[in-house]
């Protein structure tokens, strides 16, 4: 199974000359389906162009981004869009619904622009409504429903239909802790049925939720935490220095 | 100490034997605080002491030994649920000094260190998180539990976070010692000079 995205040597940088700016400096980053990932790192480090660039949003300068096993830099514009529509989900910090569309409709619109007809995307859309447990307010407009609820919408359109990598900046917004933990573990659940995802963030708390988390500084990868070790390691903390 | 109060907290609900005290203790916080059996019953003991307990006289020591509350210890508990705990010396002191030291050692990039520790300390929230993950919603103690230990490491990165971005901000890479040690005296005779 291919991983769910592979970020090879990739480098991005806005303006010309002396006015250069190198956002990115050679990132590699592979995401494994069913793996949630964290990148950290201060504000200016690239961690959000990363994440527009491994959503196909932006074109690298230069390396390559393949998301399920499909190289993206070598795609048409339009084999992207739809790569986008049908492959990856994005849950934004603002939760980006639309206000004239129910829950419902937001949640199937992405299905219905790649073609899919309403009847079967409002099935779709119904069901990932469903395991989020928003079921009952399919039919409530955005400004009906409260911003926990709201960004379940913006999850469950992330994640409907059959999307294998999950993209999220800052994905609890201005959430209360337990809605922002809430929504972690739904990111969490949709990476346990096999999705890829990646958070950007600069909380260390829901970084805490990741499996790996990768440190981003001036563009480059400096650092990443180890492989989880289990909880029981817990009850016999390792002396400090 | 708290192991005494929680001992106090679980005799307020009536008598019991030793033995479950040092059980319920530990499912009440998620058994992330494990209590052996003896500091159960040196805790007990000290208890009886000061009045706050009471043992059967007749019984053996031992696991079947039953304990109960007095006023004065359901006064004592009360107290304390109301004092403001010590925090005179928050566990993050040390982490502190090690970036202290760190900025007046010549050929130490305390930028990395900085990241080394931030690296564990998210390393180690990422355990609890784990384990709230697992726990279930009604699992209240071991929450609670994992809740504190996970905003007290967040602390300590936003910390860090902070102090990283202050060295940043120096006006030149840290090589402190020398300027600010030669800059006191010429100061002190200044003052001199105009008294």
């Amino acid at each position: 199974m291919s991983p769910a995205l592979e970020v090879r040597c990739v480098s991005k940088t806005y303006g010309e000359g002396a006015a250069m700016v190198h956002a990115l400096r050679g990132v590699d980053l592979v995401v494994e389906a069913g793996e949630l990932v964290a990148i950290m790192g201060p504000s200016g480090s690239g961690k959000s162009t990363l994440l527009t660039i491994a959503g196909t949003l932006e074109t690298a300068t230069d390396g390559e981004v393949v998301v399920l096993g499909q190289q993206t830099s070598t795609m048409s514009r339009n084999d992207r869009a739809s790569l986008r529509r049908r492959a990856i989900g994005y849950v934004f910090q603002d939760f980006n619904l639309l206000a004239g569309l129910t829950a419902a409709e937001n949640v199937s619109l992405p299905l219905e622009l790649d073609g899919t007809r309403s009847k079967p995307a409002r099935i779709v859309a119904m069901a990932a409504l469903e395991e989020l447990g928003m079921a009952d307010r399919a039919d409530r407009f955005p400004d009906e429903l409260s911003g926990g609820e709201r960004q379940r919408v913006a999850i469950a359109r992330a994640v409907v239909g059959d999307r294998g990598l999950l993209l999220a900046d800052e994905p609890t917004g201005a959430l209360d802790s337990v809605n922002g933990e809430g929504v972690m573990r739904l990111v969490r659940a949709a990476c346990k049925r096999g999705v890829g995802g990646v958070i950007v963030t600069h909380d260390a708390q829901l970084a805490s939720w990741a499996d790996r988390v990768v440190f981003l500084r001036d563009g480059a990868v400096v650092d990443q935490t180890a492989p989880a070790a289990g909880p029981e390691s817990l009850l016999s903390p390792t002396p400090s220095r | 100490m708290s192991v005494r109060h929680a001992l106090l907290a679980l005799l307020s609900e009536g008598p019991k034997y030793g033995l479950q005290l040092g059980q319920e203790f530990e499912a009440g916080t998620g058994e992330v605080w494990p209590l052996n059996t003896g500091q159960v019953y040196t805790t007990l003991q000290r208890l009886e002491r000061d009045g706050f307990v009471e043992s059967d006289d007749s019984a053996d020591e031992g696991p079947q030994k039953g304990f109960r509350i007095t006023e004065a210890g359901q006064r004592e508990l009360h107290e304390w649920l109301l004092t403001p705990p010590d925090s005179s010396s928050p566990p993050r002191d040390e982490l502190v000094i090690k970036v202290l030291v760190a900025l007046r050692m010549p050929g130490v990039d305390v930028s990395e260190l900085v990241q080394t520790h931030r690296r564990h300390v998210i390393e180690a929230m990422h355990q609890y998180t784990r384990l709230k993950e697992d726990a279930g919603d009604d699992d209240i103690g071991l929450l609670l539990v994992a809740d504190a230990e996970i905003y007290r490491l967040d602390a300590v990165v936003r910390w860090l976070d902070a102090a990283d971005a202050r060295i940043k901000r120096l006006p030149d890479a840290p090589a402190m010692p020398a300027a600010p040690v030669r800059a006191r005296p010429r100061a002190r005779r200044t003052v001199g000079a105009r008294r």
